[in-house]
């Protein structure tokens, strides 16, 4: 496989979301608005490259027994750096008042750490490969998650709040509230799903 | 085996209390902006930090206590900010802030956490809500919803979420009120006494 | 009171799977029939009580008391961990029976959002120990009486005339949208 191809497979071909319907939990809970589902992808990609390096690294030190505790150790740490970050950075309150970045995010960015994609790249890809390739592996996957996340942000948010990243499109009157209602997750996921499905076999 | 793991554990231990230590100012600055803004929203121009100047009162109903903040001009106390709850929201626990002028007339109140319904019950963080409560006198008129018979415009189609949210506000008057009427009641206060 | 209001609150008016977004994987992994949604929920209810006692337990008097509470995360997901092989080595040996009914089970409960999602939200809550142990157990019986009736909802669905683009997961998630409108009715009871 080319680096090409190691890096562009997880944008579509093996999109984690849409194709692999891997780490469903943060899919669903913070695509409310396209702004939050973005935050929530790139999260996720920081953690995936970093681990996905590292990993790929000291694999060959690392014996068979303690394999999957150690890269949980590995993938909970660089969780933990992106949480203290977010809540050092990314934590002023909305112009509104609103709650901040880290406080929509909420608890799914230490849950980062469950998300089966980061554990599943650490033992399907980076264990195996150099740290370049890993990095490559991680950044495509990272972004095909993220591009997934901002895609049904951005739907959800369009229909429920009649908004695009924030800017207002679509009058009040017109807004189906149910979309971002926790049913408005599911049903939009599987629709979008389904044309994923139809569209790779086109 | 356990040495490798045990190293792990050292090495990222290691890289985790430096990044504590190098993300702690910030971390605990932008708390502190967080619990200064909505204090500051809710309560009339001051001068000192009202973060440090707070206390705990008995919650009128026996529940658990709720935390106020005091704002001070020279000293002087200009409001004091309620920090209370509900458990009668639309989908359980609303946290608000009340803000009290120093006749104990409410100043404004600010929206800290809600579940409610998004374009319903959420809707009670807009202005357009929360300023109808501004200079009421919870003491003279207990607050309730029109449906109940109260003045309160409830938003449409959350009668419930507007019920929890006086309900939230009305403990923070009757704890505030008990604590102002109390022995206990704070001695450097310069406010009037409601009755 | 508090309690009954604590426990109805977790089970119908936040469930953790259809209204939180915890532990979606398996909700959607398991649910393919009735009998292993139930022993999936029965296994996660098991660990669940253990994980929150002990976390909570490692918070208080270890995480808060040395001031190190930003290792929350990894502490817990080792904890979490250790748990879940220790039950599996108990159970071996004790019961059998149960070993056989959820052993299946076990090593897919480490990486269930759920667990990890309900110790932290237990400190992130202000809980005592038993209000926590309370919530843990309601959470869990939630998620187990989510994963039960999807799993009904699946089977009854194998049967039904689905057109071709929509076999499969997207009926699926559109499905559990439905049981989570469902879910909503519970809304305001509290």
């Amino acid at each position: 496989m080319t680096n090409w191809q190691i890096f562009s497979k997880g944008l579509i071909r093996e999109n984690p979301t849409f194709v692999l319907i891997l780490g469903m939990c943060p899919v669903l809970a913070t695509t409310t608005a396209a702004m939050s589902g973005m935050s929530m992808g790139l999260a996720t990609t920081f953690v995936l490259v970093l681990s996905n390096m590292v990993i790929s690294a000291i694999a060959r030190f690392i014996p068979d027994k303690v394999r999957i505790p150690s890269y949980i150790v590995v993938i909970a740490s660089f969780v933990t750096v992106v949480d203290l970050l977010m809540a050092a950075y990314v934590n002023t309150p909305g112009a509104d008042g609103g709650p901040s970045l880290y406080d929509q995010l909420g608890i799914f960015v230490p849950l980062i750490v469950v998300n089966c994609i980061v554990l599943g790249r650490a033992e399907a890809f980076a264990s195996k490969n150099g740290v370049w390739p890993s990095f490559l592996d991680g950044l495509g996957i990272g972004l095909g998650f993220t591009l997934a996340l901002t895609l049904l942000g951005a739907i959800r948010e369009f229909f429920g709040a009649g908004t695009f990243f924030g800017l207002p499109v679509l009058p009040a009157s017109m807004n189906v509230l149910v979309f971002i209602m926790a049913p408005g997750a599911f049903i939009v996921l599987g629709y979008v799903i389904a044309l994923v499905n139809r569209l790779r076999k086109s | 085996m356990v040495f490798t793991l045990g190293a792990v554990c050292l090495v990222s231990s290691a890289l985790l209390g430096a990044v504590y230590r190098v993300t702690a100012g910030p971390k605990a600055a932008a708390e502190l902006v967080k619990k200064t803004f909505a204090i500051g929203k809710v309560l009339p121009a001051f001068d000192n930090t009202p973060y440090e100047d707070m206390f705990k009162i008995p919650s009128a109903d026996g529940g658990d206590s709720l935390v106020c903040y005091i704002g001070r001009v020279e000293g002087r106390e200009v409001g004091t900010a309620v920090q209370t709850w509900t458990m009668k929201g639309f989908n359980g626990l609303v946290r608000l802030m009340v803000g009290f002028d120093a006749e104990g007339k409410i100043y404004n109140i600010s929206v800290l956490e809600q579940k409610e319904t998004a374009g319903l019950g959420a809707r009670m963080t807009e202005a357009a809500f929360l300023d109808q409560f501004r200079s009421l006198d919870p003491g003279a008129q207990p607050l309730r919803v029109r449906q109940d018979g109260g003045t309160v415009d409830a938003l449409s189609a959350a009668t419930i979420s507007s019920r929890a949210f006086c309900d939230a506000v009305q403990r923070a008057y009757d704890s505030y009120l008990n604590h102002k009427k109390g022995p206990a009641s704070d001695a450097v206060s310069g406010a009037t006494e409601v009755q | 009171m508090e309690y009954i209001l604590l426990i109805v609150s977790a089970i119908f008016v936040n469930n953790v799977v259809l209204s939180q977004f915890l532990g979606i994987c398996p909700f959607m992994g398991v649910s393919n029939k009735v009998s292993t949604a139930m022993g999936m929920g029965a296994a996660v209810t098991f660990v669940m009580t253990l994980s929150s006692i002990v976390t909570f337990l490692i918070y208080k008097y270890v995480l808060a008391p040395l001031d190190i509470v930003f290792m929350q995360t990894i502490t817990y997901i080792l904890v979490i961990a250790a748990l879940v092989q220790m039950v599996e080595i108990v159970l071996k040996k004790v019961s059998p029976a149960l070993y056989q009914a959820l052993g299946v089970f076990l090593p897919l409960i480490t990486t269930n959002c759920t667990i990890l999602g309900v110790t932290l939200l237990l400190i992130q809550k202000d809980f005592t120990l038993v209000q926590g142990v309370v919530y843990a157990v309601a959470t869990a019986v939630g998620f187990a009486l989510a994963l039960v009736i999807f799993a009904g909802l699946r089977s009854q669905l194998e049967l039904a005339d689905v057109p071709e683009g929509m076999k499969g997961m997207p009926v699926a998630f559109v499905t559990a949208g439905i049981l989570a409108l469902a879910f909503m009715g519970f809304s305001g009871m509290v």
